[in-house]
């Protein structure tokens, strides 16, 4: 099935910081003004925009895409927003994607934000409402609680220890340093994140990423749209999303199965038949260290509970053989969820073009997948990236 | 890339102010059943679902968690998009013109009932540093946009109060609708005043429901349904939520969201290319403003239409035939669908008593209310 090719030819994004002066409006039009920037391109030369932001509880506005709708570019334009949760972020190239595959656009800017700081005092109350009315909020469950469950069960079902995860915060925070945009980048040890504060065990501070506010955007076109803008394209050659069950406590949490469902999708509209070799270059949705080891494996780049292994070897730093999170990740660029998603498009954009500077990885990569997740852990987002 | 979308079936639940025998959850299945066996699939068959809904109504923070399992879309491409029923109509013709999906179901639903306070969700609607501030509610910013318009066209609050009148009467024939009634004109003007010009009756009520349309790509849809409704145009556009920046009188994003699926659907004459409308009436005016943002009549010229009788189920140029949101009751996300349901049941000879005769092209058009400016249209046709 041959599709309409879609490329991404510019993208911009803000500092990831935890409390930003700028409303999540002034965020938006930030990183949509320096994706324009970065085609050469105008507002007058956009036909759509497409906005993604997870709970409107962190900005604390209803219909929060109306509120950031004239920040976004979107005054007078077809404007939609898309929402999965943590996986929006990655599911936003792919609603762009939907709007220029159909034929209908030329051009769409997508554009995410996040602005944390805003849910007082801690983000981590927009949670609070995420369970079941019935089944699940009487017993005051908190998000981190059901990691710490999902994160106990991947550890048990492989027998992998905390030191072993804790080495993915250490190269993503490594990475991070060399990020412009990043948070928390930092050099730090196992030692350190097994000595942090134990916030629901075996969840430590520096196993999560952090609270942030933060935007990013991208401008996508059609091929001979692109083709005139510039001649590095990135195309978003593949996309895939799945949702799983609500009811997450039926499932077995070892295993991402609908990140894989996703990934497949992905893979086989970009003709990808072995993704651990195909793939260059890999952007995870690492949210918690353990879930980038999770999210290796369903994307299918090593065999099931083998991804701490990679990562202890070495084959995920920058210069291995299959990079994961170069730019740093949501470990150490900072995670405000829909931002971070794009944020990691960006970088596979960036990578592609050989303009990721110091975090540049070597071999010319072509091929690169980035992905995200969210909900009740239940959706995967994928998008597969090449030259 | 011009792949034919058609609608082969819609399943719907509702309309009724309140629904205590049935959670969201069980609306959604009730909904989602029908339109199914209407199809003749089982949701193994759908491609891609798509759900319309916002968080704060829902009472759920991320609530897209929620919205797979009674559709039987688990570990199916599932997404939500924060807006109008039509916008993810829009939304699933595109999937299906890329090529992606064949079959793309698309749901959303009102339990408006289980909302405490709607006046105060709608606040946090507002911009949080410069308008929540003011303590403007929503029926206060849509006083004055009806002020506002009624200045500009010099239309009357009487012709506002016939526009309810008219399609709470069109309600007694539509038996889904949940606030039918036999108004008078003073009726309405005597209601209790709200925010000038805006009184109670003049505005929608709410009702629960939920609908859910069956939409694939051209042979499949011939194959599931004898007489598919076909998706001929779409639209959607955003003027400005900030109160300061919009055009207060005149209704912008149903201009730009009526010419693109125009264009699409190659209507230039509209009142002449399509036989009836299904628009925006959240608040009476809206009705008005919205025929003349679609270009149906001139600027102003919308209440001559009603004043001639041209707005009726006998006119030429009927509007909420199905009682609109002022007799079915507002559906919060959903309401354009009901919308598109009247269309879709319109076109396929299956709307009853109130069916008009000899109907080929219908067009709905919603808008998303108080404080946004975001409208969207879809066209739509039996041949």
């Amino acid at each position: 099935m041959g599709y309409r090719k879609v490329a991404c030819v510019g993208a911009g994004i803000t500092k990831f910081v935890r409390r930003a002066k700028e409303t999540g409006r002034e965020l938006a039009w930030e990183a949509a003004k320096m994706a324009l920037d970065n085609a050469g391109m105008t507002l007058a030369d956009i036909d759509c925009v497409v906005i993604g932001s997870a709970p409107d509880a962190f900005d604390g506005v209803h219909m929060k895409g109306e509120y950031l709708a004239d920040g976004s570019g979107g005054f007078c334009k077809p404007v939609m927003r898309h929402f999965v949760g943590g996986g929006t972020g990655v599911f936003s190239p792919i609603h762009g994607w939907q709007h220029i595959a159909s034929g209908k656009f030329e051009t769409c800017l997508v554009v995410t934000e996040e602005k944390m700081s805003s849910c007082f005092p801690a983000p981590a109350g927009a949670f609070l409402t995420i369970f079941d009315h019935t089944t699940e909020q009487p017993l005051g469950p908190t998000l981190i609680w059901i990691f710490a469950l999902e994160m106990n069960r991947y550890m048990q079902r492989y027998g992998l220890t905390e030191a072993d995860i804790a080495k993915v915060s250490v190269q993503n925070k490594l990475n991070a340093i060399d990020h412009p945009a990043a948070q928390l980048g930092a050099k730090i040890t196992v030692k350190d994140v097994l000595n942090s504060e134990v916030l629901a065990w075996p969840v430590k501070r520096l196993d999560i990423s952090p609270a942030s506010d933060g935007a990013a955007a991208i401008v996508l076109t059609s091929e001979h749209k692109a083709r005139r803008i510039t001649d590095k394209p990135v195309w978003v050659s593949g996309v895939g999303w799945c949702l799983d069950t609500a009811y997450w406590a039926t499932r077995d949490l070892y295993y991402p199965q609908y990140v894989e469902k996703a990934a497949r999708m992905a893979y086989e509209m970009a003709g990808i038949r072995e993704p651990d070799k195909e793939i260059h270059i890999a952007e995870p949705y690492d949210p918690f260290d353990y879930k980038m080891l999770h999210h290796m494996e369903g994307l299918l780049l090593c065999k099931r509970g083998e991804a701490a292994r990679l990562v202890a070897d070495g084959v995920t730093a920058r210069n291995g053989r299959l990079p994961c999170c170069p730019s740093g990740g949501a470990l150490g660029v900072g995670n405000p969820i829909a931002a971070t998603g794009l944020m990691k498009i960006i970088e596979l954009f960036l990578q592609l073009r050989g303009e990721a500077g110091k975090r540049q990885v070597p071999g010319d990569p072509r091929i690169g997948v980035a992905q995200a997740w969210g909900d009740l852990m239940q959706v995967g987002t994928v998008v597969v990236m090449s030259r | 890339m011009n792949r034919k979308v058609g609608i082969v079936s819609m399943g719907y639940h509702g309309f009724s102010p309140v629904t205590p025998d049935l959670s969201f959850r069980e609306l959604v299945y009730t909904a989602a059943s029908k339109a199914y066996a209407k199809a003749g699939i089982t949701p193994g068959d759908v491609d891609m679902f798509i759900c319309a809904a916002e968080d704060l109504c829902e009472g759920y923070s991320i609530s897209d968690e929620y919205c797979n399992d009674q559709l039987g879309a688990v570990l199916k491409p599932v997404h939500t998009v924060t807006g109008e029923y039509l916008q993810a109509i829009a939304n699933a013709a595109m999937i299906i013109q890329s090529g992606l999906g064949k079959i793309v179901v698309v749901e959303s639903h009102s339990k408006a009932s289980n909302i405490k306070n709607m006046d105060a969700v709608h606040s946090f609607g507002m911009d949080p540093v410069f308008n929540r501030s003011l303590r403007v509610t929503p029926h206060f910013a849509a006083g004055l946009e009806m002020s506002r318009y009624l200045t500009e066209t010099k239309t009357s609050e009487e012709h506002c109060a016939r526009i309810v009148v008219k399609n709470r009467a069109n309600a007694l024939s539509n038996p889904s609708a949940g606030h039918g009634a036999v108004l008078s004109v003073s009726d309405v003007l005597a209601s209790d005043p709200v925010a000038w010009p805006v009184s109670r009756l003049s505005i929608a009520p709410r009702s629960d429901g939920c609908i859910v349309a069956v939409l694939a790509e051209e042979s499949i849809a011939r194959s599931l349904a004898s007489d598919p409704i076909w998706i001929l145009g779409t639209g959607w556009a955003t003027e400005s939520s900030t109160l300061e920046n919009r055009a207060w009188g005149e209704p912008v994003s149903v201009d730009i969201a009526a010419q693109m699926a125009y264009k699409e659907a190659g209507i230039s004459v509209p009142s002449q290319q399509i036989d009836l409308f299904e628009v925006d009436d959240t608040y009476s005016f809206k009705e008005l403003q919205a025929l003349e943002g679609l270009r149906v009549v001139g600027r102003g010229q919308a209440m001559h239409a009603l004043d001639e009788g041209r707005l009726g189920p006998d006119g030429d140029l009927p509007t909420n035939v199905s009682g609109g949101s002022l007799g079915v009751g507002h559906l919060l996300e959903a309401t354009g669908g009901q919308k598109l349901l009247e269309l879709f049941l319109q076109l396929s000879y299956q709307a009853g008593e109130r069916q008009i005769p000899d109907v080929q092209v219908g067009l709905a058009q919603a808008w998303r209310g108080v404080p946004t400016t975001t409208s969207a249209v879809v066209i739509v046709g039996n041949e």
